[in-house]
């Protein structure tokens, strides 16, 4: 196996996805951008890890392919039991609505629409009774705290709040995984924080597998492993201690 | 279900932006149906008003007749034949004698057709009733055009000259009963209708006519030596065919309207594929596909579309019924329109204008909506993501 490759398969929980090998170049004129070359990861079930390095190391091009909503230039990568590069724009749709979350860095709230109705949204999208997806979204809300705002709308948020709604929105559905970009860049130390223990504590009690992308310190602080990307390879991955699950 | 309901959403959400729209594409709606409205009603009403006064339900023509060639009136006599004898004996058929004439109103001399109609004829609703009771003198009946031309009130004596059938020119007085109000232009302008036993003899033309007109539901005869049959049809045809350029200079208006629309839309929806592209990104990620998104914004498009006609049903709806019940009043100027028009035109709506009209603007809101979307199959998500174009 791959020198990179760390061995985190000593538990009970199984690997849920893996790289392989995976390069991604982007044209640039004349020349082509290396963000990623050979990666290869495992990430397992119920897993907190994070993906860290400056800007430009590559941190959110590897998110995305994990996510499904791009595809390696070589290599291969496994999500889930499904091949990324070989999906069809549609199961690549499927495989996003009902297994992965996602929180970006810019909480990407749909504008017109209610709290309810953005937390609702990928519930919509699997054509669930609406008293199902109802509870749903007010479990979701609860476990962010903000149940009390659910017909307020995003302009009328904070930061935080904001974030919040966008975290509801990506564990509303129950996901296997959930992908954040950079979910406390925009956010100050105190409501950072609280958006990080909101997801250990849904982590924890929902089981659910969260991949970061950041260099905020303050998200490191909370990860149970750290993996370093640097000009598009892995640096380091290690496992924090005393916070492994 | 859940791309019109999220559809809707987003349009209802967008504000002021959609409200322009469809206060816009509404406009664009109701003059469609306004102006079609008033063109049917207008069609309807020349066709009804020419028939009535001027068609009723044919013609037979003696076959010299050719009213577009007055060359041709100076042969275009016939004794009425026994065919159709029976008809104008039971009042179901109108023998109308037209000779060509020349009077002098005011001293001036200007040509006219004489037209001798039976006084106690019902087939037509002009009211030759007036021409009833003079059997001294020559009582003529005109319209109010021809009034207004030749200076001519109702008590006026005016000299008319014509020719007899042997080519003999003999002059009289002729006074005027009745100036009539119509709105048919074809039994008023430089027509004298006088009774037509009358003109019968001054032309000396006993039991003769130049063409018969029959009652609606009056059956024609199959053929009839000397004569020709002309229906509706025929009759009609010209003032069809005028009324239909009149229609179609008329929906360059609405057409422009559209057009204005149509723009508004577009442009909105060029804006949304240019501004929006951070929501599509945010969409794909959330599962949606790339033809779910297409269709999430073409609908949004085609629903200004819906919107603008629940918003013209809204205002529309009054205002269209309303012109429906009291008429459109139309300036003087257009009595010279070129065919039968009333001082008001009341707009006639079908089920078939509304549904059409509605068909049409949905079809047309959907394709301009559906345009500027199609670069979203293009989009890649992690570039909607960062707000790259498409």
């Amino acid at each position: 196996m791959d020198e990179q490759r760390t061995d985190m398969n000593n538990n009970s929980n199984p690997i849920i996805i893996r790289t392989d090998h995976v390069r991604k170049t982007f044209p640039m004129g004349p020349t082509t951008l290396v963000a990623l070359d050979d990666i290869s990861l495992d990430f397992k079930r119920g897993g907190f890890a994070g993906l860290v390095g400056p800007s430009g190391s590559g941190k959110t091009t590897l998110l995305n392919i994990i996510g499904s909503l791009d595809v390696p230039t070589s290599g291969n990568a496994m999500v889930l039991g499904r091949r990324v590069e070989s999906l069809s724009h549609k199961q690549s749709a499927a495989l996003r609505n009902r297994h992965i979350g996602f929180i970006f860095q810019t909480f990407n709230l749909l504008p017109v629409y209610t709290v309810f109705e953005n937390v609702e949204f990928p519930l919509l999208l699997q054509n669930l009774a609406g008293s199902r997806r109802r509870k749903l979204v007010m479990d979701a809300l609860e476990w962010v705290g903000l149940a009390d705002r659910a017909d307020s709308r995003p302009g009328q948020l904070s930061g935080g709040q904001s974030q919040r709604v966008a975290i509801a929105r990506a564990v509303v559905k129950k996901p296997e995984l959930v992908l954040a970009d950079e979910p406390t860049a925009n956010l100050d130390a105190k409501n950072s924080h609280h958006i990080m223990r909101t997801m250990v504590h849904l982590n924890e009690n929902l089981g659910i597998t969260f991949i970061f992308a950041t260099h905020d310190e303050k998200v490191m602080g909370y990860l149970k492993r750290e993996i370093t990307l640097n000009d598009g390879r892995v640096a380091q991955d290690r496992a924090i201690a005393g916070r492994t699950t | 279900m859940i791309i019109p309901r999220l559809a809707f959403r987003n349009v209802w959400g967008a504000g002021l932006r959609t409200w322009l729209n469809v206060i816009s594409l509404s406009f664009a709606f109701v003059a469609i149906i306004f102006l079609q409205g008033l063109y049917n009603g207008m069609s309807r009403q020349v066709e009804k008003a020419t028939m009535d006064a001027q068609y009723a339900g044919g013609h037979y023509w003696q076959e010299d007749y050719d009213p577009y060639d007055p060359l041709t009136l100076d042969d275009a006599h016939a004794v009425v034949p026994p065919a159709l004898a029976d008809q104008v004996a039971a009042g179901d058929a109108v023998p109308i004698l037209v000779r060509p004439a020349t009077i002098y109103p005011n001293g001036r001399f200007q040509n006219a057709l004489l037209k001798g109609i039976p006084p106690d004829q019902s087939v037509l609703t002009i009211p030759t009733h007036v021409l009833s009771g003079d059997e001294t003198g020559i009582p003529a009946l005109i319209g109010h055009r021809m009034a207004r031309t030749t200076g001519l009130v109702k008590g006026d004596y005016v000299t008319v000259r014509w020719r007899d059938a042997g080519g003999t020119f003999d002059a009289d007085e002729i006074r005027i009963a009745e100036v009539m109000q119509t709105d048919v232009s074809g039994i008023d302008f430089g027509q004298l209708w006088i009774p037509l036993e009358k003109l019968r003899a001054m032309t000396t033309m006993p039991g003769q006519a130049t063409f018969m007109v029959l009652r609606r539901g009056s059956p024609f005869k199959e053929s009839v030596p000397g004569w020709k049959h002309r229906d509706l049809d025929f009759l009609l045809k010209d003032l069809r065919a005028l009324f239909m350029s009149k229609s179609l200079g008329g929906s360059v208006f609405y057409i422009v309207l559209l057009l204005l629309a149509m723009l508004a839309i577009f442009n909105t929806q060029v804006l949304s594929v240019f501004r929006r592209r951070k929501e599509m990104g945010t969409l794909m990620a959330l599962g949606m596909t790339r033809q779910k998104v297409i269709a999430l914004f073409t609908l949004e498009g085609a629903m200004y579309a819906v919107l603008a006609g629940l918003a013209a049903a809204v205002y529309g709806l009054p205002l269209l019924l309303y012109m429906a019940t009291h008429g459109f009043g139309l300036p003087e100027a257009t009595d010279n329109f070129g065919f039968a028009m009333g001082n008001r035109i009341f707009p006639t709506y079908t089920a078939g204008l509304i549904l059409g009209t509605t068909l049409l603007v949905l079809v047309v809101t959907t394709v301009v909506s559906y345009l500027p979307t199609r670069k979203i199959a293009k989009l890649n998500p992690t570039d909607a993501l960062k707000g790259k174009r498409p």
